[in-house]
């Protein structure tokens, strides 16, 4: 392990994108974003979490795939070329680290999407111990352990200092480069400071969030309960929850002709919108409340079920945070816990 | 980077029409050889730039080596569009998508009562011709096919001149309602379907509008078959076919992927959402 | 807040004693005090019924559909002053089904923006009650006491008016607290000092933070349309991602010019932004433009007119002073 003076925050930035590409989250525009690194940069430490979720590195919210020219009866597919470059990603949090590995079970499950892990093994994961967890946090209630996140570095701000420690193969190759800057130290040099988040993690109001009912329900009687019902009504059907949302993966596949070729690219998705999966001869998801109930279906029933009972949320409380009318996953499993 | 969004080009090199609503397109690469290989039930990614992109059962057999073929009905944006080309347009083609029917496995030595309405003989098709081309690792074969015309049959040639010449193959027809020029059965395909009374002891392939395929499901249970017997193939909208965009799901199951082809009894035990 | 909810609750039950009303569109109590949400109540059970300090939603789009379905009755829906503005706008505009809605207009003193409490560096709050104008936070990490009036969501700081429209009823109405702190066209007025140019990134760097997540667009009175451009694959338009990087601005300026001459200035689209856009200065805009062009008393001027309304060249001429 190794440390630094906090205050000599902008020497690390500065090793590690002589090395690399590296992104930080920063305040921006009065929202809080990651953005590449440059001298300007002033790391937002005291937010938890980027209001979009890290996942754009891996899954970004567009991917050209190919654009094609056609003429007379004959099509021209021009392949996308695109560089992929090596990146670091500065300051994710223990649930932001999570997130990858279950959109690694979507995108790298056979067969593989190419796009997702070429960035994947581009990127270098700089992860960041969370000091103040907010109320809308319950990522415990998935096993995440917030002072202890995941990641091929971790990092730990505590004391005046920024506590360096690498965990995989990556992350030690990226320490090799930069270790000059470092200090050499301890690893029990932040047992307290871990003991200490730890201690706070215990105070999250739904840190032990109930999700039995899901786990022991069979997917056809959540699906048909009658508490879809109601908890439904307030849904906007707007998109904030899942473009915000780390799991969240479904994407769609569109045409833009730009008038010389034919662009086609992926996009976001939202299983909110009423034309998700709407076919030319009707939609089985006709109001809302079938939309609303598929994407927490899907993240606390069917996606554990196909995935040895991991489920497809994080605990992140972005959507407790951003959704217009205060809907959110939270409130969906207390209301099936109490029924 | 193997890409499996990336299309390859496919030249559609004849269409017959089979239907006022239904042309069947024979589709080969550019260097006049098929696209890829596949197996029967199984899908294939259509595309036309700007248009669209859908997912169709692919209605040739695999033990066609030459090319592959797809009839389609005309009723949405691209089927529209596929509708109005001619011989030697381009198109987009990535594939094969899902599973099969279990031609190689449980079907194999059993009798097999084939029962389509309209185009949901398309998915059916193929199985029938592969089963034909392997004639002796089959049973009997009967096919009861309707639709809501005579001129709705799709390719209703084929079926009269290769399919009915066929030794221990039975080919039963109807259409909804009575018309001129036609001697056949007239009636709906659940209630004929109990007519027939056949034995119980088939394995079914079932395929047609989510209507019909209820109703004979309930007429086949009344007849006592089980729904273990009876495989049928799904539809949703599907847009990655590798079971990653996240919309064609019933359930936990993801047609694209452990679809389409789905036993009757596997499927009642999702959510009722299709 | 929780007398006037108590009162409330009782003036509901007795509507739905009457047989005047069979469900309520309120608001739900939330998990820490300040996430009340959008709710129906059903067969007169009011449990977690709220009216706080953080009911700051309109509610009045969601009669669109709850006043579809003849059999199922009458709903009654709370509006504050500014949520009835959107509610008349739907009623004008044939999108609901006025004579199966009991509108009832309630009183506002103000509501507050818990992003703003956020942002001035309070976490982990897990419960709020309110005293008088103070709010009293428990949080993770301590108590905390903060003023009301210095939370409260854009909107109610340039509050316009507490008139009331097309309400069946008002309730208590008199307690209304007045909110407003500066006009309402400052804001606009210091846009449009901008040069062009300044102008043009001013909108680039706030329509560029847009995720398509198309909030502003479901929760707007005056986004009523049963199918939207943008959702209609015919279109040409239709997206759900930006196509290229001006696309985005695309969507927030043609969605300002479709509700132009209509929008009610009831701040929901800059209130659900996820990213904090200020949408509500493209629309507030136009209001300010249309008053100046028409005055304040045609309340259709873009559906009407007159000999003496403006020519066209105006826009060249307002163009050229950089208006």
């Amino acid at each position: 392990m190794y440390k630094l003076p906090f205050e000599e925050i902008n020497k690390l930035f500065e090793a590690v994108s002589l090395n690399t590409a590296l992104y930080v989250p920063v305040k921006k525009n009065d929202t809080v974003v990651y953005e590449k690194y440059s001298e300007n940069t002033i790391y937002a430490y005291d937010e938890l979490n980027t209001v979009k979720s890290a996942k754009d590195f891996f899954f970004p919210q567009v991917q050209d795939i190919a654009q094609f020219k056609l003429r007379g009866k004959s099509i021209e597919i021009i392949n996308n070329e695109e560089d992929y470059e090596s990146f670091a990603v500065f300051g994710v949090r223990a649930c932001d680290a999570k997130s990858f590995e279950i959109l690694d079970k979507v995108f790298l499950a056979e067969p593989a999407d190419p796009y997702y892990k070429e960035r994947r093994e581009k990127g270098v994961i700089i992860t960041a111990a969370c000091e103040k967890p907010d109320e809308v946090c319950f990522c415990t209630a998935f096993g995440i352990k917030p002072w202890e996140p995941s990641g091929d570095v971790s990092v730990w701000i505590s004391g005046g200092y920024i506590y360096w420690q690498a965990n995989t193969q990556k992350g030690l190759e990226l320490t090799g480069k930069i270790k000059d800057i470092f200090n050499a130290c301890e690893e029990n040099e932040i047992e307290y400071f871990k003991a200490q988040i730890k201690n706070i993690c215990g105070k999250l109001p739904f840190g032990n969030l109930d999700l039995k009912y899901f786990k022991e329900t069979d997917e056809k009687d959540i699906f048909s309960s009658s508490v879809w019902d109601e908890i439904y009504k307030g849904c906007l059907g707007c998109g904030t929850c899942t473009f915000v949302c780390p799991t969240c993966q479904c994407y769609d596949i569109r045409d833009f002709d730009n008038g010389k070729t034919v662009e086609r690219f992926r996009c976001w998705d939202s299983c909110m919108y009423s034309d998700f999966t709407k076919m030319a001869h009707g939609n089985p998801r006709k109001t809302q409340k079938e939309r609303f109930r598929q994407r927490f279906m899907h993240k606390l029933k069917y996606f554990p079920m196909n995935n040895e009972g991991i489920y497809s949320c994080v605990g992140c409380g972005r959507c407790v945070r951003s959704c217009p009318q205060k809907l959110n996953i939270v409130k969906v499993a207390e209301a099936f816990s109490h029924d | 980077m193997t890409e499996s969004l990336i299309p390859s080009v496919g030249v559609v090199t004849e269409i017959r029409i089979d239907t006022p609503d239904v042309k069947t397109f024979r589709v080969v690469g550019r260097n006049g050889k098929k696209c890829f290989n596949h197996m029967p039930g199984q899908c294939a990614m259509l595309s036309v730039p700007g248009v669209g992109e859908a997912m169709f059962s692919i209605t040739s057999s695999p033990t066609n080596t030459e090319f592959m073929e797809f009839s389609i009905k005309k009723c949405g944006c691209l089927t529209n569009w596929l509708h109005m080309i001619e011989k030697g347009q381009e198109i987009l083609i990535r594939g094969p998508y899902g599973n099969h029917f279990p031609v190689e496995r449980e079907l194999k030595n059993k009798d097999l009562l084939f029962i389509a309405g309209g185009i949901g003989l398309a998915p059916l098709r193929s199985v029938i011709n592969y089963v034909r081309d392997n004639r002796e690792d089959y049973g009997k074969i009967d096919i009861v096919y309707g639709s809501r015309s005579k001129d709705d049959l799709v390719d209703y040639q084929e079926i009269i001149n290769e399919w009915t010449a066929d030794k221990d193959v039975s080919v039963y027809l109807t259409i909804d309602r009575d018309q001129e020029g036609w001697d056949g059965h007239v009636g709906f395909v659940p209630s004929y379907v109990k007519e027939l009374d056949f034995d119980t002891d088939k394995t079914v392939l079932l395929c047609g509008p989510p209507v019909m395929i209820k109703f004979t499901l309930q007429g086949l249970i009344e007849m006592g078959f089980d729904k273990a017997q009876v495989y049928t193939t799904m539809e949703l909208k599907m847009k990655c076919g590798v079971g990653k965009c996240g919309r064609c799901n019933i359930g936990s199951k993801y047609v694209c992927k452990d679809g389409p082809v789905f036993r009757c009894d596997d499927l009642e035990e999702l959510p009722d959402e299709y | 807040m929780q007398m006037i909810a108590e009162k409330i609750k009782e003036k509901i039950k007795e509507l739905t004693e009457n047989g005047k009303i069979s469900r309520v569109m309120g608001w739900k109590k939330g998990l820490y005090g300040y996430d009340s949400e959008p709710f129906v109540f059903e067969n007169g059970d009011l449990r977690d019924f709220t009216y706080d300090a953080f009911s700051g939603a309109n509610l009045c789009k969601y009669m669109i559909a709850q006043s579809k379905n003849d059999g199922d009755g009458k709903i009654l829906v709370l509006l504050k002053p500014c949520d009835t503005w959107g509610f008349e706008l739907l009623d004008k505009e044939h999108r609901i089904k006025r004579e199966n809605i009991y509108a009832l207009g309630i009183p506002c003193g103000g509501m507050v923006d818990i992003e703003k409490i956020k942002k001035s560096g309070v976490k982990g709050i897990t419960e709020i009650s309110e005293k008088e104008d103070t709010l009293i936070l428990k949080t993770m990490y301590g108590e905390k006491e903060v003023n009301k009036k210095d939370y409260l969501l854009d909107k109610c700081l340039v509050c316009s008016s507490k008139e009331y429209k097309d309400c069946d009823e008002l309730f208590m109405t008199d307690l209304c607290g007045d909110t407003a702190e500066y006009d309402r066209f400052e804001e606009v007025e210091k846009l449009e000092k901008l040069s062009s140019s300044e102008k043009f990134e001013f909108w680039r760097s706030q329509l560029e933070k847009c995720i398509r997540c198309n909030a502003c667009r479901n929760v707007c009175p005056a986004c009523s349309c049963v199918k939207c451009v943008f959702d209609n694959d015919n279109s040409g338009v239709a997206a759900k991602a930006n196509a290229n990087d001006f696309e985005e601005n695309l969507f927030h300026i043609i969605r300002a010019f479709h509700v132009c001459g209509r929008c009610v200035d009831c701040g929901e689209c800059s209130r659900v932004c996820p990213q904090n856009i200020p949408l509500h200065l493209l629309n507030r805009k136009y209001i300010k433009d249309i008053k100046e062009l028409y005055g304040d008393e045609d309340e259709a001027a873009l559906l009407t007119f007159t000999t003496e309304d403006k020519e066209p060249s105006v826009v060249y001429e307002r163009g050229k002073n950089n208006v």
